[in-house]
């Protein structure tokens, strides 16, 4: 068992893996933390002894992840929207923010489809 | 891409000199301009801009959280107003 960053308790893999379970933190960012902790990448979580996982707490500690990360780019994307920016605009409006295509694609910002009746076709 | 800080950021020159003139004399007349692409650089807090947007000039106030952003960002050029039809939904 091991709590790093809150609630995050990613346990039985590598180190380096485990770590990227908190958000915010990636494989190169896991490393940086494993190594200023001297604590090596390939011992897995259960493994790891107290001291070793103070170390980690105490480095990941000093990095904005999980929540407080969360907070800021919430608070990113809300001054977008109160300036009325263009990309606020798109925020608001559900579409993609960097001038892609809307025509089709984009589902990841636009949600699943939503089927729209179509014109009913002329009857000769 | 990011421009490159050695050239620091693009202010058409004529826009700035109309600021500095405006900041100067105190008054606060609505600048028009059509450069889209000038950053808001902190001296125009408090100035109001007129940006063109292909058909009008949008009077954009300016507050500091928009410094380092561009003009024409405050100006959209595209004016969706819905599908034909859904009329009855999304009415805004």
């Amino acid at each position: 068992m091991a709590r790093i960053a809150g609630i995050d308790i990613p346990k039985n893999k590598r180190g380096v893996i485990a770590l990227t379970y908190i958000f915010g933190i990636g494989r190169s960012k896991a490393r940086e933390i494993l190594s200023e902790a001297k604590v090596d990448e390939s011992i897995k979580v259960q493994d790891w002894s107290d001291d070793e996982i103070g170390r980690i707490r105490e480095v990941a500690g000093k990095l904005k992840i999980e929540g407080e990360l969360r907070s800021e780019i919430q608070l990113n994307i809300k001054r977008l929207m109160d300036i009325g920016s263009y990309r606020g605009i798109r925020h608001r409006t559900g579409l993609p923010l960097r001038g892609q295509r809307t025509k089709n694609n984009s589902r990841t910002r636009k949600g699943k489809r939503k089927t729209v009746a179509g014109k009913k076709k002329a009857i000769k | 891409m990011a421009r490159s800080l050695k050239k620091g950021p693009y202010i058409q020159l004529s826009l700035d000199k109309k600021v500095q003139r405006n900041i100067e004399s105190g008054k606060k007349s609505v600048i028009k301009t059509w450069s889209r692409a000038s950053m808001i650089s902190p001296d125009f807090v408090g100035q109001t801009i007129g940006v063109h947007n292909g058909r009008q000039f949008v009077p954009v106030y300016i507050t500091e959280n928009m410094v380092g952003h561009k003009l024409g960002e405050f100006s959209p050029t595209r004016s969706f107003r819905g599908h034909a039809g859904s009329r009855n939904k999304g009415n805004k």
